[in-house]
């Protein structure tokens, strides 16, 4: 799935990285808590989460991550854009909570780490 | 987490040496040592997988250190056959390091659990994506941690 289409999907805002929105994913992660995030979360390219510091900008780069969803409404300040500016991340903001944002990606084709290992 | 690295340390001093004063004041600047030291490893044309291990055993290290400890230094070397990363601070030590190691023991208050971290799974994340990890810590004095991912 390219990241226009998750843009569509959840009626999304792009804060920046429009450059690499026709980049391709292929399984994406949901979590609030950034420490599981760390533990659990393998080859996974997109992270939605409703938190927003700059360390959820560090955790993605940490991951090699290359896009992050805020769910809720949540609005990336500005230090966390520069930060994915730098980066190259793609940042988008959409106001679908993040069980109704994971699921539209989810049924769309967008798996979670298990299943892309099965 | 017995072994002792000190050995490896002091070989580790013929490769490169990166260094960091890690800041324990500015939680928002926190990890910003552990990205320098990715974007480096990549200029040396270290492994991906590699690169990702070392970053995110530091990166959890660096925060763990914020949180903890008031900041403190990381030095990370490396040379042909591994790369070894030692955080140390001056922070109150960890009384009960078995404790401290099992995944979802936490001393993190609520203020860092609302920041995304504090959920005890730190430091098994550290032994999780190293090869060698060894800790000494003395309550009162501080703790020094070193890991090993081999090359």
């Amino acid at each position: 799935m390219k990241i226009s289409q998750i843009k569509e999907l959840l009626d999304a805002q792009v804060v920046c990285g429009e450059e690499n929105l026709s980049k391709h994913v292929y399984s994406a992660c949901g979590s609030d808590m950034m420490s599981d995030v760390l533990a659990y979360v393998k080859d996974q390219a997109v992270l939605l989460t409703g938190l927003v510091n700059a360390q959820v900008v560090r955790t993605a780069e940490m991951m090699d991550m290359i896009c992050i969803v805020f769910v809720r409404s949540k609005q990336p300040t500005k230090e966390m854009i520069e930060l994915a500016k730098e980066q190259g991340l793609v940042l988008l903001t959409t106001k679908k909570r993040m069980y109704e944002a994971c699921g539209k990606l989810y049924v769309n084709g967008l798996v979670g780490n298990g299943e892309m290992h099965d | 987490m017995s072994t002792d690295l000190s050995e490896t340390v002091r070989c580790m001093t013929e490769g490169l040496q990166f260094h960091f004063d890690v800041d324990g004041d500015n939680f928002t600047s926190a990890g910003q040592a552990s990205v320098q030291v990715k974007k480096n490893l990549r200029q040396l044309g270290i492994p991906p997988e590699t690169i990702r291990r070392v970053s995110i055993a530091m990166y959890e290290g660096e925060i763990n250190m914020v949180i903890h400890a008031g900041g403190g230094t990381a030095d990370v070397y490396v040379n042909e056959s591994s790369i070894v990363i030692v955080l140390d601070d001056t922070g109150p030590g960890i009384p009960n390091i078995e404790q401290a190691m099992q995944e979802g023991f936490s001393t993190a208050p609520d203020t860092i659990r609302s920041l995304g971290f504090g959920a005890g799974m730190g430091l098994p994340n550290m032994k999780r994506y190293t090869d060698e990890m060894q800790i000494e810590s003395t309550v009162g004095v501080g703790t020094k941690i070193t890991m090993k991912v081999n090359l």
